[in-house]
């Protein structure tokens, strides 16, 4: 596919470049994100684990994906 | 004399010392740490993975939830909606309930926002979290925690991480007499003789996190923090003496030469 195609989103405050309607699903997979060591937002909305597969990215969309870190 | 169960939310733990995983040099320092503090809940912290290093070690693989309740922190809100996202979040990782509620006024002192912080708590509460709140050590404020459903009360002993110990030990004894909630000291503990002397007041249990983590031998620290939970919990069951101005023989004169 060629880079004009691509849509631009933003996952943890950083731009990316991704094939349009890419699924939350293969964005995570693609990423290397263990699931079960996860949460996501999709513009500041929590998604459902479960539902990745459903969610289609869009232009612009803002993604967080955040785990545990040593806290006190 | 047999010890009550130290329970939180209806759960039965087994050592009244909680233990944060922040500032160690290592995650497997942290994880040897925890195992020898005893500790069976451990605090963390919820933030952005690092998406351009993928292989970066994480806490989870260090310190295994099935085996050590997790209590996620709200460490850095400053507002009761950051608070709320941060442990939202928290709960999509893993389910997670039980939660340590800390909202901040100042960046210096790090002191807690308690309008934002009981605002929190009933809104967390209504949502069914169960929340162990960070505040400040004011009786007035710790009753209208406990009246919005707070699950435990844990108040200062001095700022985080200052190591001053346990600064109004009036307040904390009041606070004491006015809660049937598990009373947990968080934060300002310095040494293992703070940790005992919270026990001593009546405190439920104690949370501790730079003391051990930025001893000069965090695992020995850890010890340390075991024991004087255990022995100062100990000596607040037993009793201790009236204290007195004056002194009392331990010897009797009777039969003296």
């Amino acid at each position: 596919m060629k880079v004009k195609n691509k849509i631009k989103i933003t996952v943890n405050g950083k731009q990316m470049q991704i094939i349009p309607r890419l699924s939350m699903r293969n964005l995570i997979t693609k990423l290397k994100m263990p699931l079960n060591k996860i949460a996501i937002e999709l513009n500041k909305k929590i998604i459902d684990k479960k539902r990745i597969s459903k969610i289609q990215l869009k232009k612009g969309d803002k993604i967080e994906i955040v785990h545990f870190i040593g806290g006190g | 004399m047999i010890d009550k169960k130290f329970k939180i939310a209806n759960k039965n733990f087994k050592s009244r010392l909680i233990v944060g995983t922040g500032k160690y040099k290592s995650f497997n320092e942290c994880a040897k740490a925890i195992k020898t503090s005893g500790a069976d809940i451990v605090t963390v912290a919820v933030r952005r993975v690092n998406i351009s290093d993928k292989n970066k070690a994480r806490l989870m693989d260090y310190i295994d939830p099935k085996k050590i309740t997790y209590l996620p922190n709200t460490a850095g809100c400053f507002t009761a909606e950051d608070a709320i996202r941060t442990l939202r979040l928290a709960r999509e990782i893993g389910g997670w309930k039980l939660v340590k509620l800390e909202v901040l006024g100042d960046k210096k002192n790090l002191f807690p926002e308690m309008i934002e912080t009981l605002r929190s708590t009933e809104l967390l509460t209504k949502e069914g979290f169960k929340v162990m709140v960070y505040c400040n050590d004011d009786p007035l404020m710790a009753k209208r925690l406990e009246n919005a459903g707070a699950v435990a009360i844990m108040p200062l002993a001095a700022p985080i991480g200052s190591g001053l110990g346990i600064q109004n030990r009036v307040n904390i004894k009041i606070i004491r007499r006015q809660t049937k909630l598990p009373l947990i000291i968080d934060a300002g503990i310095g040494q293992a003789s703070d940790a005992s002397i919270a026990m001593e007041l009546g405190c439920d249990g104690v949370l501790i996190n730079t003391a051990i983590a930025k001893a000069k031998n965090p695992i020995q620290m850890a010890e340390a923090m075991k024991f004087a939970v255990m022995s100062g919990r100990k000596s607040f069951l037993s009793g201790r003496i009236n204290p007195n101005l004056f002194g009392s023989p331990s010897t009797t004169n009777k039969g003296i030469i």
